[in-house]
C-alpha cells in the first residue's frame, strides 16, 4: 500500500500510473473496442488464449447464440459476446431483414477495464496485484495466495479463480509484450481493428470521431462505455463504443469502485467497536463484586 | 462428462434462457459481477467464529476487571477455541493455503482483509497469553495487561469483518455498508455474551445478562435498518436459503434475549438455553447475511436495477 493509492481513491486521479509512485512512467496505454466493428470472429479469444498459454476450460455448447465462452474469467480474458436482436442496426438494411421484420446480431469482445480506480488493486491483500508504469492492473503470481478478495471486488465481474491452480487470473494486457514495445495479442489478431490498442488520450479522440461518424451515419444508439474520466471508477483503461445498453451486453450500467466508501465504512467499524466496548463497560459497571 | 452433468447443464441453460427472455436488459440472465469463490462453511463459519471470540474476550476482561473468575477463564478459553477455528478457517479457504503469511507483506488500509489479517496477528498473541497465564496461573499482571488488549483488539475484529464483505462488489453486502459494522457488533456481543450465560455460574452471570439483550437489541434492530437500506436487494434476506436462515436468526435471538430477561436470572438451565438461543441467532445470521450477497451477485437485476436507480436520482 502507498498513500498515493489512498489519495488516489479518495480524491481522483487521471494518471494511475504517477499517483502509484512511477516518477517517469510511459503514458498511459490501453484499448478502444470498437463493437460496432465486432465480427464475432473470436480471433482475439484464441490469440489471447495461445499468446498468454490460458488453459482450455472446458468445450461447453452454452444456448447463447454463438458464444460458448460465457463470460471473462480466470481461463478468459478476452470474451466476445453475441447478441440477437430484432431491431434495425440504424440505416443498414441487414441480410436477413423479411418483410416487416428487422434482425441485427450485436458483437462485443469483453476484457480487463484496467480502472483509474481498481478495487481489485485496492483489496488485494497481498499486494499481489499492483499497477504497471503503463497504467494497467496486472497480478503477480508469484504472490498471490487464492484469498479471491478480488473477485466480488470487481464491479465488471473480470477476475476469478483458476480452481485446480487456486490463484486468480486476469487480463494483463500483455505486460510482458507492452514491455518490448509490442501490442497486446488480441489487438494484434484483430482483424477489422475493432479491437484498437494505444496511448490512452490518442484511442480517447479517435472514439470521439468515431461516435461523431457513427451518428451522422444514422446510427443514433452508438454511445461510449467506460471512456469518463469523471465515472464510478475514474473511468477505464479499456473502453468501448457501444450500440444498446451497457447491461444487454452484461456490462455494469454505472459501476462504482467499492472503495469510493471505504472511509464511511472504516468510520462505522470504529464507532461499532467503540460501541461494543462502552456497552460492556456499561453492563459491568457498578456491579464490582 | 457424465450424462447427469449434462442434465444439469441443460437445466441450468434452460433456466438461464427463460430468464433471458423474461429480462431482456440482461446478457442471456449471466451475473454481472462474478459471486465470491469463498466457501460457505469457512467464510461465514468465519464471520460467525470471529465474532464469537471477539465478543468472548470483551466479556473476559470485563469480567477479569469485576473479579468474576469463572466467567473470565471460560470466556478466554472460548476466545481461543474460536479464534483456532478462524484462522484455520481462513488459512483453509486460500487457494494457496502456503502462502498465507503473505497477508502480512504488506499493511495497506484500503483492504479490509489485510487490516484484519493485522489485527488477528495482534489479537492472536494476545489473547493466546491471557488464556495461558489463566489457566496456568503464570504471569497474572502480564494477563490481565494481555486480557485488555484482547479486548480492545477483539473489539476491532467484531466489526471489520462488516467492511470485509462491504467492501466488494456485492448489492447486498455493498449497500448495507452502513449498517452492517453494527449489526456484527451487536451480533458478536450477543454470542459472546450468549457464551459466557452457557458457561458461568448465575452468580457471575449478571453483566453477561445485560450485554446480551444489549447485544442482541442491536443485532434485530440494525437486521430491520439493513433491510430498508437495501430497497430491492432486501428480496435476497427474504427469499431462499438466506430467507430461511434470518428468519430462524430472529426468531432465536429474540427467544435468547427474551430468555436472558426472564428465565436466566433464576435458573442455570434457563441461563443456558438462553445463551444457546443467542448463539444460534448469531451463527444463522452470519449465515443468512452470507447467502444472501451470494443470491445477489447471482442475479443481475440486484447489480443493474440499484444502478439504473441510481442514475435516475442523479439525473
Amino acid at each position: 500500500m502507498s498513500d498515493g493509492q489512498l489519495v488516489d481513491v479518495l480524491l481522483g486521479s487521471a494518471d494511475p500510473a504517477a499517483s502509484s509512485g512511477y516518477e517517469r512512467h510511459p503514458p498511459r496505454m490501453g484499448f478502444f473496442t470498437d463493437t460496432s466493428l465486432c465480427i464475432g470472429c473470436k480471433a482475439c479469444e484464441v490469440a489471447c488464449k495461445e499468446w498468454n498459454q490460458v488453459p482450455e476450460d472446458g468445450l461447453n455448447w452454452t444456448g447463447m447464440s454463438h458464444d460458448n465462452s460465457g463470460g471473462l474469467g480466470a481461463d478468459t480474458w478476452r470474451h466476445v459476446a453475441f447478441i440477437e436482436q430484432r431491431a434495425p442496426i440504424g440505416a443498414h438494411q441487414s441480410n436477413f431483414q423479411r418483410e416487416g421484420e428487422s434482425f441485427r446480431w450485436l458483437m462485443a469482445s469483453d476484457v480487463c477495464k484496467h480502472c483509474t480506480h481498481a478495487a481489485c488493486l485496492d483489496v488485494c491483500p497481498t499486494g499481489a496485484i499492483f499497477r504497471t508504469e503503463f497504467g494497467t492492473v496486472v497480478v503477480q503470481q508469484d504472490v498471490c495466495n487464492g484469498c479471491g478478495y478480488c473477485v466480488p471486488a470487481c464491479p465488471y465481474g473480470v477476475l476469478d479463480k483458476r480452481e485446480d491452480d487456486g490463484r486468480i487470473f486476469k487480463c494483463t494486457l500483455c505486460y510482458d509484450r507492452l514491455s518490448a514495445g509490442q501490442e497486446p495479442a488480441c489487438a494484434k489478431a484483430c482483424p477489422t481493428d475493432s479491437i484498437q490498442f494505444g496511448e490512452l488520450d490518442e484511442l480517447h479522440e479517435r472514439a470521439g470521431r468515431r461516435i461523431e461518424q457513427l451518428h451522422e451515419a444514422g446510427v443514433t444508439e452508438a454511445r461510449l462505455y467506460g471512456e469518463d474520466p469523471d465515472d464510478g471508477v475514474g473511468g477505464d483503461g479499456a473502453f468501448f463504443l457501444l450500440l444498446d445498453e451497457p447491461e444487454v451486453y452484461g456490462l455494469p450500467p454505472d459501476p462504482i469502485v467499492t472503495t469510493r466508501d471505504l472511509p464511511e465504512m472504516w468510520r462505522n467499524v470504529a464507532i461499532a467497536a467503540s460501541g461494543l466496548l462502552a456497552g460492556a463497560a456499561v453492563a459491568f459497571a457498578g456491579s464490582r463484586r | 462428462m457424465s450424462s447427469a452433468a449434462d442434465e444439469h447443464i441443460g437445466a441450468r441453460d434452460g433456466q438461464r434462457r427463460r430468464r433471458a427472455r423474461e429480462r431482456p436488459g440482461s446478457y442471456y440472465g449471466r451475473p454481472i459481477i462474478n459471486a465470491p469463490v469463498w466457501q460457505e462453511r469457512d467464510i461465514a463459519g468465519y464471520l460467525f467464529a470471529g465474532g464469537l471470540a471477539a465478543g468472548s474476550s470483551v466479556v473476559a476482561a470485563g469480567a477479569e476487571l469485576t473479579g468474576r473468575g469463572h466467567l473470565a477463564r471460560s470466556c478466554k478459553l472460548c476466545a481461543s477455541a474460536a479464534l483456532g477455528v478462524s484462522l484455520a478457517a481462513l488459512v483453509h479457504d486460500l487457494g494457496r493455503p502456503e502462502r498465507f503469511l503473505n497477508m502480512l507483506r504488506v499493511f495497506k488500509p484500503t483492504s479490509p482483509m489485510n487490516m484484519g489479517s493485522w489485527l488477528l496477528a495482534a489479537y492472536g498473541p494476545l489473547n493466546g497469553f491471557a488464556t495461558a497465564s489463566d489457566v496456568l496461573g503464570l504471569a497474572p499482571r502480564g494477563g490481565r495487561a494481555a486480557t485488555a488488549g484482547a479486548a480492545l483488539f477483539g473489539a476491532g475484529i467484531s466489526s471489520y469483518t462488516a467492511a470485509l464483505i462491504a467492501n466488494t462488489a456485492v448489492p447486498a453486502w455493498h449497500e448495507g455498508h452502513r449498517e452492517l459494522p453494527f449489526l456484527f457488533a451487536g451480533s458478536a456481543a450477543a454470542a459472546g455474551a450468549g457464551f459466557g450465560l452457557l458457561a458461568a455460574p448465575l452468580g457471575e452471570s449478571e453483566p453477561a445478562r445485560r450485554m446480551a439483550i444489549a447485544g442482541a437489541g442491536v443485532e434485530l434492530l440494525c437486521e430491520q435498518l439493513l433491510e430498508r437500506r437495501l430497497g430491492m436487494v432486501a428480496e435476497t434476506l427474504h427469499t431462499g436459503t438466506a430467507g430461511r436462515r434470518m428468519r430462524a436468526a430472529r426468531a432465536l435471538t429474540g427467544a435468547g434475549a427474551l430468555g436472558a430477561v426472564t428465565l436466566a436470572p433464576r435458573s442455570r438451565v434457563g441461563a443456558a438455553l438462553s445463551g444457546t438461543a443467542l448463539l444460534a441467532g448469531s451463527a444463522l445470521t452470519r449465515f443468512g447475511i452470507f447467502a444472501a450477497g451470494m443470491a445477489s451477485a447471482q442475479d443481475p437485476k440486484y447489480t443493474v436495477e440499484p444502478q439504473r436507480q441510481r442514475m435516475r436520482e442523479l439525473g
